[in-house]
């Protein structure tokens, strides 16, 4: 096949996991609205549910006594499992949204691979690319969290946001193939761009985690008033503890994306740091995650405060990605725009 | 459930009440924290309430020295430099970009004096950007040496008293002791115990026994990394910072067949470090034998992008044998220390120009410095020797040259397809004897009498030449030869010997992180208890920091150590027996 045959597949793929994506947030956004429905109908019950679970802390106690000899064990993971994880049974809704999602990212990944085949290299050298390759990492990486922790509630807000990335990924900075310029010729561009876009699907995903924090801390202090469908979410501290060590990952990615990075400029530019546009966002951000880090050890600004910390890195995440690539004047003028 | 990390939880308060003791133990053993960290423990006012009476200057020093190295404050001082870093991305940079600093002076007169003030244009060397780094680097000091102190000290010490109820700890279970094999009593205590030992020590716990139970401590190496990272922090800061200045960076034009010799005099620009001497410029040549650059033909939004860029040279070093290699783009040459980096490339053309006297007064190849993508090279020929007025020229160099519809000549593709040179000749005094430096890219025509030009008052128009080619000047002033096309690099030399230092630090950065923040910190006990029922044997675990797996461990060593106590089965007794 040649390389224009190969790009075209890559959009026919990228549209069509467009496609599914769309009904992947459909069901995940029913399955929203029924949550809500069941969480009003589970108001009482889940009152139950709490003295239930303190009447669990008394029996994991006394279950040991009643254990055999050779060691009757407490299987449950009980430092996974909270409320909103396993007193509900997933829905069906949530079980279409997830199947659709693995579907869209099979072809997701199918359209990478046809770009990669069209351009002779690995598909992450212009804002296209790096929002095709980077919208399929961050399903990927959601997917694979999801094995470890059900985090299925974020389904939609994954599935919006990348609809809204690969969707402006492929309308707006849509460009044909085209060679890599010297500078980019380097093993360095396969590690550095690919962990850049890891790290960012890390934050993005801890990003979502923050926001609902803030939401069910806020709900939780006004004693269940607000959006009734946060009642099926973990609480406030368990989604603070997620967020936190979803963007510990990121935040080590990010590390050694900014590492990798100066490596690279000592190679191609000469220097290993020069305040180059690009260099000092993404410092800002490495700065940003390590505040957040501190700010979840400090004394009083646990909760809300650190949440917000990790919102604004993800803020700065994206507009590294967007308007520094696509506005500001350096020597990373790859959005091939 | 109790939360299992971080223990601002209820499992905190439970240790002291239960026993007095264990306490002290936990401070040694526990990392040091600035006082406002999560982790430890809140003193209301106890230090304002007794000290502010009589807080003489020592007393405001040590006062301000604890505000400065706590967690509030460093959370603070990241912040900022977070948000003083940002200006530097919104206006050019002097150091990075000159012109552009040069074109926002232009295109906002009103705004750059105002900003320039402020040093905008240089944020990263402000006063007020350094004054946030150095403030975070001093608390990170005042942090990491009294954490580092304790720490060592804590490598040393045993592990804390077994608290006396482990009920309210993470993770509890507890269980019938199994039996001994043939027998209906249950094993004793001390088997329980050190069987429970024996395991932990294997998994890494430091182990101690207070009385009929058995302590355990394991992850020092978080902390460890933790204060690896810091130190890194801090040295990569002042590798960069001192180290800087012991480098040096340079500048040098060269065209195809020339050669570069390592010495000052050579190069077209020079910034020494603080700390450089000339000894430092160790003796090499580069002669550059050919240049090339290949170009995109195949994909068609595309055609015309160079796609490599190849500098053959030649170097040499006294008493080695001269060596043939390359220099690319993202592959530098190392040489006497110090790397060779190809980063720019444009034509020179080569001419030689006669004056009205009919002798040689220049021979030379110029560098013309690139305009556009299509390579589009503007350059200036000075000839001061030229009798009987000197001469000056400012030549376009058009590599692929089309004429435009307006009869003007552009270059349509950057190789040298098509190559045309046209020059606009001028004469007259060109101010090169007065002393002042003169840049070799510019010509100042003002007071120059234009003879081959554009505009009204010269005698003839530009001249156009192809290479081969030679024109005769108007007046009798002599003739222009255009010899040939050849290309230019311009190689940036770099000696930075403290550079390794830095990569060291980066590596230590990741090496601790990576540990500090995963390697999880634990507190384990395992304790025979005499009940009404007989022996039994319980199991808790204390977190130390974020601990997500706790009490996965402390089931997985339960399951373990009952099942090392169980009795064997048939066959294996009688394997044991015989
Ligand atoms: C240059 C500025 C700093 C940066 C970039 C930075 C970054 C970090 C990072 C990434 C971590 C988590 C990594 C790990 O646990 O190994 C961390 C933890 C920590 N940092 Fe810093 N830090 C800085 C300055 C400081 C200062 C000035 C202090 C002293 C007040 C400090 C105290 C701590 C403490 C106590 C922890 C452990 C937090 C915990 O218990 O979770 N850091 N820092």
């Amino acid at each position: 096949m040649t390389s224009a045959e190969f790009s075209t597949l890559c959009l026919y793929a990228a549209y069509s996991a467009i496609a599914i994506y769309v009904i992947a947030f459909i069901a995940f956004a029913l399955d929203l609205a029924k949550r809500s429905g069941d969480a009003q109908i589970a108001a009482t019950a889940a009152l139950k549910a709490q003295s239930r679970q303190s009447a669990l802390a008394g029996a994991s106690a006394s279950a040991g006594s009643t254990g055999s000899a050779g060691g009757t064990l407490l299987l449950e993971r009980t430092d996974v499992t909270e409320p909103g994880e396993t007193a509900r049974r997933s829905s069906k809704f949530e079980r279409i949204g997830i199947s659709m999602m693995v579907l869209g990212l099979a072809v997701h990944i199918a359209s990478v691979v046809f770009r990669g085949l069209a351009a002779g290299r690995v598909p992450w050298a212009n804002m296209f690319e790096f929002g095709l390759t980077g919208t399929a990492l961050i399903v990927g990486v959601f997917l694979l969290v999801n094995l470890v922790v059900d985090l299925r509630y974020l389904g939609a807000y994954v599935m919006g946001l990348n609809l809204i990335l690969l969707g402006v990924a492929v309308v707006n900075f849509y460009v044909t193939v085209s060679p890599l310029v010297p500078a980019l010729q380097s093993y360095w561009l396969v590690i550095h761009v690919f962990v850049a876009c890891l790290g960012t699907a890390f934050f993005a995903i801890a990003g979502g985690l923050s926001a609902a924090q803030i939401i069910q801390e806020r709900r939780e202090a006004s004693k269940n008033a607000g959006i009734k469908l946060f009642d099926t979410l973990p609480g406030a501290e368990r989604l603070e503890d997620l967020a936190y060590r979803i963007a510990l990952v990121g935040f080590v990615l990010w590390t050694f994306t900014l590492i990798a990075g100066a490596v690279w400029a000592e190679k191609a530019w000469g220097r290993y740091w020069g305040w180059d546009t690009k260099e000092v966002w993404t410092f800002i951000i490495w700065v940003i995650y390590a505040g957040y880090i501190h700010a979840r050890a400090t004394r009083g600004w646990r909760g809300a405060r650190s949440s917000w910390l990790s919102l604004v890195g993800f803020a700065a995440v994206m507009f590294n990605f967007s308007i520094v690539n696509l506005f500001f004047k350096g020597l990373h003028a790859y959005s091939g725009l | 459930m109790a939360r299992s990390s971080d223990s601002n939880g209820p499992v905190e308060p439970a240790e002291p009440q239960v026993d007095g003791t264990s306490d002290r133990t936990d401070e040694r053993a526990d990392p040091l924290r600035p006082s406002d960290h999560i982790d430890s423990v809140e003193q209301v006012d106890s230090d304002s309430g007794i000290t502010q009476p009589k807080l003489g200057f020592v007393g405001y020093l040590r006062f301000f020295w604890r505000q400065l190295t706590s967690m509030r404050t460093a959370l603070l001082l990241l912040m900022l430099l977070a948000l003083a870093a940002v200006p530097g991305s919104l206006v050019p940079q002097t150091s990075s970009d000159p012109n552009g600093v040069v074109q926002y002076k232009t295109d906002h007169p009103q705004l750059y004096p105002i900003l320039d003030k402020l040093g905008l244009f240089s944020t990263f060397t402000t006063p007020w950007f350094s004054a946030v780094y150095l403030l975070l680097f001093i608390s990170l000091v005042g942090c990491i040496i009294p954490r580092v102190k304790h720490h060592l000290e804590a490598l040393r010490s045993a592990p804390p008293k077994t608290p006396a109820r482990l009920s309210r700890l993470a993770g509890f279970q507890t269980h019938q002791a199994p039996t001994v094999t043939g027998d209906t009593a249950p094993v004793s205590a001390e088997i329980a115990v050190a069987t429970a030992r024996q395991h932990l020590r294997r998994a890494g716990y430091r182990t101690r026994v207070y009385g009929d139970s058995v302590s355990a401590e394991r992850g020092y190496l978080r902390e460890t990394g933790n204060l690896v990272f810091h130190t890194a922090l801090l040295g990569v800061l002042v590798t960069v910072g001192i180290g800087g200045g012991f480098g040096y960076t340079g500048q040098r034009v060269v065209v195809e067949g020339q050669t570069f010799s390592n010495v000052l005099g050579s190069y077209d620009s020079f910034n020494p470090g603080r700390f450089f001497s000339d000894s430092q410029l160790k003796p090499f040549n580069i002669a550059i034998d050919k240049f090339t650059v290949k170009y995109e033909d195949k994909i068609i939004d595309a055609i015309g992008t160079p796609t490599d860029y190849t500098t053959y040279v030649t170097t040499s070093q006294p008493g080695q044998a001269s060596k043939k290699t390359t220099i690319k783009v993202n592959d530098p040459l190392s040489i006497g220390g110090s790397n060779v980096y190809l980063l720019g490339n444009g034509y020179a053309v080569d001419v030689t120009v006669r004056d009205g006297e009919g002798n040689i007064a220049l021979k030379d190849t110029i560098p013309f410095l690139p305009q556009d993508s299509n390579l589009t090279s503007l350059g200036v020929i000075k000839v001061p020797d030229a009798k009987p007025t000197q001469l000056g020229m400012i030549g376009f160099f058009y590599p692929s040259a089309t004429k435009l519809s307006s009869g003007a000549l552009a270059s349509n593709y950057p190789d040298d397809i098509n190559p045309k040179l046209t020059l606009s000749v001028y004469a007259g005094d060109l101010g090169l004897d007065d002393g002042v430096p003169r840049s070799v890219y510019e010509l100042d025509t003002v007071g120059l009498k234009p003879i081959a030009a554009t505009g009204s008052n010269a005698v003839e128009k530009p001249l156009t030449l192809e290479p081969g080619q030679t024109v005769k000047l108007p007046n009798g002033l002599g003739s222009v030869q255009f010899n040939d096309v050849k290309r230019f690099v311009s190689l940036d030399i770099h000696h930075d010997p403290t550079q390794i230092y830095v990569l060291v630090f980066a590596i230590l950065i990741v090496l601790g992180l990576l540990t500090g923040l995963f390697v999880p910190r634990r507190r384990v006990w395992v304790k025979a208890v005499q009940g009404d029922d007989g022996l039994r044997i319980e199991y808790a675990g204390l977190a130390r920091g974020e601990d997500p797996t706790l009490e996965r461990a402390v089931d997985d060593l339960a399951k373990k150590h009952l099942a090392a106590l169980t009795p064997k089965t048939a066959s294996d007794r009688r394997k044991v027996s015989s």
